[in-house]
């Protein structure tokens, strides 16, 4: 019988299959590390750094490094929290993230891990981009304004739809979200609700049109418990105040 | 001994006067809460002329020339200064005009609104000018404490204000931090 493989996560120990990183095997021993571009539905991306764990003290995505037998993986230090949370300020200081106006406040994955980490006030200096908003298709609403480029639209829309409807074009700051159609309208494509990109924004920039402020203040998703109780939006249903379809 | 009271400032900038209501929410707290503290300039005392005061509360964030010299001379009379509420923290649903240029903003509500008798654009010397684009306050001075929520709980506002009074450090449990 081979010996099971396992690392040390803050001390515990968390066994491990071959092949799987470090943040899978977190998740299946029941330790949540927070994250936003990582859903275990897809292939991990590595984009938004949330992440972030000491793996035998060097500063590592945990949803794309690799499990190793004997690793040290630090996540909830003093010194990690505040990466964190700096990464966090950023992001929302990068967009227009105006959570009292934002009908997926309170159950939203962002917000959600902004209050796991900390986050009291964004601190940087805010960039307030202009972005639009494209209300052109009769179910769904697109606000840019409220994207981290997480990219789990366009990897939901192209590997599990199958209709390739959304792409990141530009670098670095320039970097954005884009509908691929000549117009760039969602409306021009064969987008539909019951799509998995419909499913998976852990912000409010994809948004149901014809509902919203459904749930009373207190009882949202994230209103009592945090994220690493209660799970992320993406992967709870409807019925529990998630996105996912039933 | 009779401990002298602490001096506290409050403040509406582009605010709505929310956070105000959630300080009031304290219901009798209040009464607690004036045992141990004196209201100096506030709009619930209506005093007009700022004095020296160890804790500073603005609610609202910064969208005019007043706003940014009312903001300065808190941060030069208050010991601690303190962001209260999503307008002071990132400026909140008044920045969201910062999607456009002000003149913009201004011809639409003043000259293209709907059934405006006399259209113009308000030019009284006495009304602040607007800034190009609303502000957080750590924008514009150093701020010592943040306090989000749209508002605040009265909840939040009450283990905030005794955490910072009694010198503790400022711990608020889960469901008292909320950007909403």
């Amino acid at each position: 019988m081979s010996e099971e493989q396992s690392f040390t996560l803050d001390g515990r120990r968390v066994p491990f299959q071959a092949g799987q990183t470090i943040m899978a095997a977190a998740l299946a021993a029941g330790v949540y590390i927070p994250h936003l571009c990582f859903n275990r539905e897809f292939a991990p991306h590595g984009s938004c750094r949330v992440c972030l764990v000491g793996v035998n003290g060097r500063m590592q995505a945990a949803c794309t490094t690799p499990a190793a037998a004997g690793q040290t993986v630090e996540s909830e230090t003093g010194e990690i929290r505040e990466i964190r949370r700096g990464i966090l300020q950023m992001l929302f200081v990068e967009g227009n993230h105006v959570c009292p106006a934002c009908e997926k406040s309170g159950a939203c994955q962002l917000q959600a891990v902004a209050y796991y980490v900390g986050m009291l006030a964004p601190h940087y200096t805010h960039f307030y981009p202009r972005r639009p908003v494209d209300a052109s298709h009769p179910e769904a609403v697109i606000d840019f304004n409220r994207c981290i480029l997480c990219e789990l639209c366009v990897r939901a829309s192209r590997d599990v739809d199958g209709k390739n409807v959304f792409a990141v074009q530009g670098r670095g700051i320039e970097a954005h979200l884009v509908v691929n159609t000549p117009s760039g309208k969602l409306g021009a494509t064969d987008f539909s609700i019951h799509d998995k990109a419909a499913q998976v924004c852990p912000t409010g920039a994809i948004l149901t049109k014809h509902r919203g402020y459904e749930i009373p203040i207190g009882q949202r998703l994230y209103d009592r418990k945090p994220i690493s109780v209660v799970g992320d939006v993406a992967t709870l249903s409807e019925s529990k105040g998630g996105r996912r379809h039933d | 001994m009779i401990e002298s009271k602490l001096k506290i400032a409050t403040c509406s900038l582009a605010g709505c006067f929310g956070c105000h209501m959630s300080l009031l929410d304290l219901d009798e707290r209040l009464f607690e809460l004036a045992e141990r503290v004196e209201l100096d300039r506030s709009p619930l005392t209506d005093i007009k002329e700022l004095g020296e005061c160890d804790l500073g509360l603005i609610e609202g964030g910064v969208c005019n020339a007043e706003n940014v010299h009312v903001l300065m001379e808190f941060r030069a009379r208050c010991k601690i200064l303190v962001a209260i509420g999503a307008c002071a923290l990132n400026g909140g649903v008044p920045a969201m005009r910062n999607q456009y240029d002000l003149k913009d903003c201004l011809e639409e509500s003043y000259l293209r609104g709907i059934g405006l008798v006399n259209p113009q654009i308000p030019n009284d010397p006495e009304i602040p000018l607007l800034l190009n684009q609303v502000h957080p306050l750590h924008e514009v001075v150093k701020i010592d404490y943040f306090l989000p929520g749209c508002p605040p709980s009265a909840d939040a506002i009450w283990t905030f204000v005794n955490q910072l009074l009694s010198g503790q450090p400022l711990a608020l449990p889960y469901t008292q931090i909320h950007y909403d």
